[in-house]
């Protein structure tokens, strides 16, 4: 079992999503159709729906109109451990029963790989050790997980996440509590593995630096739907950024990686009702994002 | 750390490999060593029985009830251990099992170390039925049984759909289930005072939780709801290593975490159901007993057999001080229990009120 496209690439499609809570949609109308092989990066102001969405897709929760699509096959449909095989999710903030160690952490990512009454293998053992390999916390093994530093505790999680091995990676937030230095470090191990593996990588980040580095496919969500999608380079445009977050800012080259980087000015002024005050600068309407 | 301060953004990977002979055998001493608190827990429960055997107005040496055991000895200490006590000492074997692995059961489905079946008010609506039962219906033996299953059913389908998607792991959830208990306390006190003296008499020393009057026929129930739920908790094991990561964890390994949780929790109300109608509530047993062995074990691990296992030692050593602390004097089980787990209630609220 070694690094290497192994994976096959199935396609993740929303169609016509419609999602949320009883008596709240939250995403609505949202079609998106998730590029195989690569990471994708959803962005957006809180409460734009971004979270709701991964969680949709990884069928946490059930779509209260239109459907996810694995390689065009409805998710509700698809027997849930064969959709764990191929679909994996890390939430934001996962919890380990006190005491759990860090390779029996990672072991529980091959639940999906085993039947009601079926034993642990060899096979299962390989890969928990290939797992901590590739997130380099091999030498963690033997540690609880509640005596982690933050950025430990997420690449075992993620470790967790490689042993199980799926197709499609989703991560809600998986920088969160962290420090810049870790949060490159997991969005540098992230990618590693998308490029390694083939692993298809989808995940919400708040810092659209990070998200505009780290992106092949950058998604801005607005008020429940998408409201500009495609390479960083085209996507984080002031326009954007203004009607996405009210955020006034100046859109520059990295000059480390050369993808565009966000220097904000200010945050866009907040029209109140009809108040006479004009800003400097008209603020850029939202398009509703129903119709996109 | 501090080098990392000012590291380029490629951070070095910690090194050190793991080998998959390295991980089996970590995965194995975790697994011995949960064997061996098993194994432990069991030989205590053998120490509860032979004392309990022993122990008594009547006493018997070990050497004796021993005799009496294998059909040697006189008559009167055979009639005395196979009537009396060993159907007392396999009784609080059984009913401790029971319970502990119903509150495993349930703190590891809610995710939280206060819902047990006695906090959340499973073990009253138990209560409630089987005392209608007894009193109103005249039922007896299986049938008070089948209405404390419907009752603890009744309770533990509400608390689920009350509790449907919504945060399980805080005081508010277990306020739920103490306004369910409540009621459930008001509820057999309305029946106990409706009842005939000499009834409710007897009735009310089994809502304190006895042992007292164990016979074969109670013993034989309770076992029969172990092995009913024994195929259910065999599968169940593995789902609830995966609920213990959280729900959204859990979806994502591919678990249906309604339905699972559901299917759980059924497992657990008909052992609830079975140890509550022969003993009445039996209190803090299923609250204490496996968070003690789970700590005890230190590997994460649900430790089904060796929560069992301190259940059973629990309700062991709490019906030997009811009968033999007080000379004379023998106090039902669950007071025992409660003295002792009301305390480590107090204790867990404590913890829960700082952090």
């Amino acid at each position: 079992m070694t690094a290497g496209p192994a994976h096959r690439a199935p396609s993740l499609v929303a169609a016509d999503l419609r999602a949320g809570y009883p008596g709240r949609v939250v995403v609505d109308g949202l079609g998106l159709a998730l590029p195989q092989r690569a990471v994708t990066v959803v962005v957006g102001a809180n409460a734009c729906g971004k979270s709701t969405l991964l969680k949709t897709l990884a069928r946490a929760l059930r779509p209260l109109g239109g459907a996810v699509l694995l390689d065009g096959v409805d998710i509700a449909t698809v027997p849930s451990r064969r959709l764990a095989q191929s679909l994996g999710m890390l939430p934001q903030d996962p919890v380990a029963p006190e005491g759990l160690c860090v390779a029996d952490l990672v072991g529980r990512g091959r639940h999906p790989h085993h039947g009601w009454f079926e034993r642990w293998s060899a096979a299962d053992d390989a890969a928990v050790a290939e797992a901590l390999a590739a997130t380099g916390t091999a030498d963690l093994a033997d540690r609880h997980v509640d005596e982690l530093s933050g950025g430990q505790r997420q690449r075992v999680w993620i470790a967790m996440a490689l042993a199980q091995d799926p197709d499609v990676l989703l991560l809600d937030e998986p920088t969160t509590f962290l420090d810049l230095t870790h949060q490159l470090e997991v969005l540098d191990l992230l990618r590693e593995l998308n490029r390694a593996r083939g692993t298809t990588v989808v995940m919400v980040l708040h810092d659209l630096n990070l998200a505009a580095r780290y992106a092949d496919h950058l998604v801005v969500m607005a008020d429940g739907g998408v409201l500009a999608e495609g390479p960083p380079a085209d996507v984080v445009t002031p326009e954007v950024l203004h009607a996405a977050f009210r955020l006034d800012a100046l859109v520059v080259e990295d000059p480390v990686t050369g993808a565009p980087m966000v220097v904000p000015r200010s945050a866009a002024p907040i029209r109140i009702a009809d108040g006479g005050h004009q800003g400097v600068e008209a603020p850029v309407r939202l398009a509703s994002p129903k119709n996109r | 750390m501090s080098a990392a301060v000012v590291a380029t953004p490629a951070v070095p990977r910690a090194a050190g490999v793991a080998a998959p002979a390295e991980v089996r055998a970590g995965r194995r001493r975790r697994r011995r060593r949960e064997a061996t608190v098993t194994a432990g827990a069991l030989a205590l429960v053998v120490v509860g029985v032979v004392a309990g055997l022993s122990l008594g107005d009547y006493a018997l040496a070990p050497g004796e009830a021993w005799a009496a055991l294998t059909g040697a000895g006189d008559a009167l200490d055979r009639t005395v251990l196979w009537e009396l006590r060993l159907p007392r000492a396999a009784l609080a074997v059984v009913v401790g099992a029971a319970l502990a692995l119903a509150g495993g059961v349930f703190q590891t489905v809610f995710a939280n170390p206060l819902a047990s079946p006695d906090l959340l008010g499973v073990s009253g609506g138990a209560t409630v039925a089987a005392v209608w039962a007894l009193l109103v219906a005249g039922a007896t033996g299986a049938g008070v049984t089948l209405a404390a299953f419907a009752g603890a059913a009744v309770v533990a389908g509400g608390l689920l759909a009350l509790t449907r998607g919504r945060d399980l792991s805080g005081h508010r959830f277990v306020l739920t289930g103490v306004a369910v208990a409540f009621m459930a306390s008001g509820a057999v006190g309305y029946l106990l005072s409706r009842a005939q003296v000499r009834a409710a008499q007897s009735a009310l020393v089994w809502t304190a939780g006895s042992l007292g009057a164990a016979r074969w026929g109670e013993v034989a129930l309770v076992a029969g709801a172990l092995v009913l739920a024994l195929p259910g908790l065999v599968a169940g094991g593995r789902v609830l290593r995966a609920l213990q990561l959280g729900p959204l964890a859990a979806t994502g390994l591919g678990v249906r975490v309604e339905r699972a949780r559901a299917a759980v929790l059924a497992v657990a109300v008909v052992l609830v159901a079975g140890a509550t109608s022969v003993v009445g509530p039996v209190a803090f047993v299923a609250l204490t007993a496996p968070p003690l062995a789970r700590r005890t074990v230190g590997t994460g691990s649900p430790a089904l057999p060796a929560v069992a296992a301190v259940g059973a030692v629990i309700v062991l050593a709490a019906d030997l001080v009811a009968q033999h602390a007080v000379p004379g004097v023998a106090v039902p089980t669950g007071v025992v229990t409660g003295a002792v787990g009301a305390p480590y209630l107090l204790w867990l609220l404590a913890r829960g009120a700082r952090s």
